[in-house]
């Protein structure tokens, strides 16, 4: 076995004792270890991807002496290390880019802790990246809630804490959901490890036996993973933790968090019950619909917004809407599209949300679109990155955003009439919408404040904000134009998913 | 925060749109009227004065009415869900295999080969111990770890920093705040608690150790410390407490704990999943020195699972350690 192949589970478990180290060390040494130890595990998740490309292969990692249904498992294929790449990347420059504010918004007892929760997290975003079992992928799911929320709280205000126990409450009714359709599952199968879940659920399907239990597990897996992703029923909680949050929470948050939910979903639909059972129990169709209207909702109530960090939160809705309309067109040119849009937001997100902290510096901490006027003129590495994020966000070409709808439509093109037509309608009603609350938002950044306020305020560049933003513009633009690539890569990975 | 007001504060939030500072300042509990003079609401008020469309006179009444029948919705309708849900529950248990059964689709290979090989492999006559130590250690190990990360967010949100620590204790009287107060020094308690502390710190040490061979291990052994860290803390109060058991000594025990823990669990992993011989000892079945990496597994996360118990009562009562 070659050492590359270690680096799954090297990067899951140094994750946690990067974070068990980062609480016992002061502030600065907490970040220093975080952002190296992040730094590393990106050029390790990049080494493991160019592995499986020129392997052109998955391959299985035993975790421990005994094989997999004794003992537990990592799968590597080419989209788990594409995902894993793309997530440590933008989770080193979402911490880079709003480290300031992390210092100033934390008690300054407390920062260490800040990198602890986001070394834990990466550890959880890994394992649930990797893993091949859905056990350890609920251990994980729980090390990913009690994170998150502690990302939130670590702003200690009111607001935050508010937010984290709605956030908490909804979140841990997803774990709970989850947990259930994990022991229903494993009470008629009597496995854990996602192949063998697979055979006995398409015997038991084929066979007719226990189609109520099967029903009702595929509806708390979906339900459960949907509130903890935001879909949009279940989308209230997210605008005030992701809008209270320290711009680098609310970046890594709406950025990788949700989607590390959404690969779980992913893994067990196409993994477990495959495309057959999915579409048979209308599953696909409660997706795309919930997607749709996540779209629009999401939309209209960032149009109504009136703070900024509100309004992109409220854009997440309706970009998560994106990739459940991916996955709800049943077919592999939807899955392309979904994966695309997971990688496609996690790199224009938590730009905007670190622009939009940039844009708090030199508005007085204020985050209202009023007082943000002309803060693209007091910061114009700032504004330069929020204008590349809201073309992406309305999908202009040469953007990441593009690529997502280009494959949506691609894969629509293939579906039926009628999600051809809700397709297309909701995409062209969402790019109209993204387009109307984006575009005053660049042109007001832009516009000189009429009573002269801030006048002589500059923002004070700093190497790590700089360089974060410079990263991400040259990662979305790199993601937009060399799309082929990444679109090539993801087609491999989910081949090998089995599709 | 009363639930009547962080309700008020929901509806007023969903119906304004916004998120404001002041829907959250509201300490109104139980009052359900909208409060008109507010600007989000500057149109509600100016429709009750208008001539009355039909839009006007919902408006007004819902200003009026609105919380009441919102509260009352609320309260049918998180009935009927949970009603739902209960009955969907009970249905898919009428269809499950039966509890116990011999036939049962969880009674497979894998069960077999914990039941049969668990000794020969692990070195430990608890079952339980080889499945969960070493057979799937990996998930022990996030769950360790999910006790640590539990314990940090308690820790954000509950640790008083800012210097009033280190100094000396603030009089609680003038503070009002009842974490300053000290246990009283009750004589019966600190005479029962003189008794029972080692006791449950030996029994506890004696469960973890004895995990491999004998229901137990490191989480319920570590349980039992922790209360007996609890009850030192109860009946002979925080500054004795702290001699031995401060904030340093807290993280330097849960630090260690769990980096050893990591360490063992990672040269274990990468042993078996490249084929080589780890070199483990695996002990003598059935006494304290057997099961190979699950005896110092099981001590490691019974000193982290006593600090983490610990912990949460500190925390809760003093807000800090």
């Amino acid at each position: 076995m070659a050492l590359v192949q270690n680096f799954p589970f090297i990067t899951i478990v140094f994750s946690l004792t990067c974070g068990v180290l980062c609480a016992v060390l002061p502030g600065r040494g907490a970040k220093r270890l975080c952002l190296g130890w992040l730094a590393l595990t990106t050029a390790m998740s990049g080494a493991v991807l160019r592995f499986t490309l020129t392997t052109d292969g998955s391959f299985l990692y035993r975790m421990g002496k005994w094989g997999a249904p004794f003992g537990n498992e990592l799968r590597v294929g080419v989209l788990e290390a594409l995902m894993a790449t793309a997530f440590s990347g933008v989770m080193l420059l979402s911490l880079l880019g709003g480290m300031r504010h992390i210092f100033a918004d934390c008690e300054p007892g407390k920062v260490n802790l800040y990198f602890t929760m986001c070394a834990l997290l990466m550890s959880s975003l890994f394992a649930l990246i990797y893993t091949n079992d859905l056990f350890t992928a609920y251990v994980f799911v729980e090390i990913n809630t009690i994170a998150s929320c502690a990302l939130v709280m670590l702003r200690s205000s009111d607001r935050t804490l508010v937010a984290t126990t709605r956030y908490l409450i909804m979140s841990l009714l997803g774990s709970g959901l989850f947990l259930l359709g994990i022991v229903t599952l494993y009470g008629i199968t009597g496995e854990l490890l996602l192949e063998s879940i697979a055979e006995k659920v398409q015997a038991l399907f084929a066979a007719g036996q226990y189609s109520l239990p099967l029903t009702v597990i595929i509806g708390f897996f979906s339900v459960g993973l949907a509130v903890k992703s935001a879909l949009f029923p279940f989308h209230s909680w997210l605008p005030d933790a992701h809008g209270s949050a320290t711009p680098s929470s609310s970046a890594i948050l709406s950025g990788l968090v949700l989607k590390g939910y959404i690969i779980v979903l992913i893994k067990i639909f196409y993994r477990v019950f495959g495309l057959e059972i999915i579409v048979s129990e209308q599953v696909s169709r409660f997706l795309l619909l919930f997607g749709v209207l996540a779209m629009l909702v999401g939309s209209v109530n960032a149009l109504r917004e009136r703070d900024l960090k509100r309004l992109l939160a409220y854009s997440s809705v309706a970009q998560v809407g994106y990739i459940y309309v991916g996955i709800g067109l049943h077919s592999e040119l939807g899955m392309v599209a979904a994966c695309v849009q997971i990688l496609a937001h996690a790199l224009t997100k938590p730009m905007l949300f670190i622009c939009a902290g940039g844009f708090m510096d030199v508005s007085g901490g204020h985050k209202d679109l009023a007082a943000i006027t002309g803060a693209g003129l007091r910061d114009p590495l700032g504004g330069a990155a929020f204008s590349v994020g809201a073309l992406s966000m309305m999908g202009i070409p040469f953007f990441a955003g593009f690529v997502t709808k280009l494959e949506l439509a691609r894969g629509a093109l293939e579906a039926g009439p009628v999600t051809l037509g809700i397709t297309f309608a909701a995409l062209a009603v969402s790019t109209l919408l993204n387009a109307l609350y984006y575009i005053p938002i660049v042109f007001n950044l832009y516009t000189r404040p009429r009573d002269g306020a801030w006048a002589g305020v500059r923002q004070r560049y700093h190497w790590e904000y700089a360089a974060a933003l410079a990263a991400f513009i040259a990662l979305n633009l790199g993601f937009g134009m060399g799309s082929d690539w990444v679109v090539g890569a993801i087609r491999r990975g989910l081949a090998l998913f089995g599709m | 925060m009363k639930p009547n007001g962080f309700l008020a504060a929901l509806v007023r939030f969903a119906e304004s749109g916004e998120f404001r500072e002041e829907s959250y300042a509201l300490p109104r509990a139980g009052k359900t009227a909208l409060d008109l003079d507010t600007p989000e609401n500057r149109w509600l008020a100016a429709a009750q004065h208008a001539e009355k469309p039909a839009a006007a006179r919902f408006a007004a009444w819902f200003a009026r009415r609105g919380m009441a029948v919102f509260d009352s919705l609320y309260r049918v309708l998180s009935v009927l869900i949970c009603c739902t849900l209960i009955g969907v529950l009970l249905a898919v248990v009428c269809f499950l295999p039966p509890f116990g059964s011999a036939e049962n689709p969880t009674v497979n290979e894998v069960v077999e080969r914990y039941v049969c090989h668990t000794v020969d492999e692990t070195g430990a006559t608890n079952a339980v111990a080889g499945m969960i130590s070493a057979y799937r250690g990996f998930d022990t190990l996030g769950e360790a770890h999910v006790l640590f990360v539990a314990a940090c967010s308690v820790i954000v949100l509950l640790r008083v920093d800012a210097g009033a620590r280190g100094r000396r204790r603030p009089d609680p009287a003038q503070t009002g705040r009842d974490m300053e107060y000290e246990p009283n020094g009750d004589l019966i308690l600190r005479r029962v608690a003189g008794l029972l502390v080692p006791l449950a710190f030996l029994f506890g040490l004696y469960v973890v150790l004895n995990g491999t061979s004998s229901p137990g291990g490191g989480f319920s052994g570590g349980a039992l410390m922790g209360a007996g860290l609890i009850l030192h803390a109860v009946a002979f109060g925080f500054e004795r407490t702290e001699r031995f058991f401060g904030d340093a000594v807290y993280h330097l025990v849960k630090t260690a704990c769990l980096a050893a823990y990591a360490l063992l669990m990672a040269y274990f992993i990468y042993m078996g999943a490249n084929g080589l011989d780890d070199h483990v000892w695996l002990g003598i079945p059935g006494t304290i020195l057997s099961g190979g990496l699950i005896l110092p597994i099981n001590l490691a996360v019974g000193l982290e699972v006593a600090c983490t118990m610990y912990c949460f009562y500190a925390l809760f009562r003093k807000g800090g350690l």
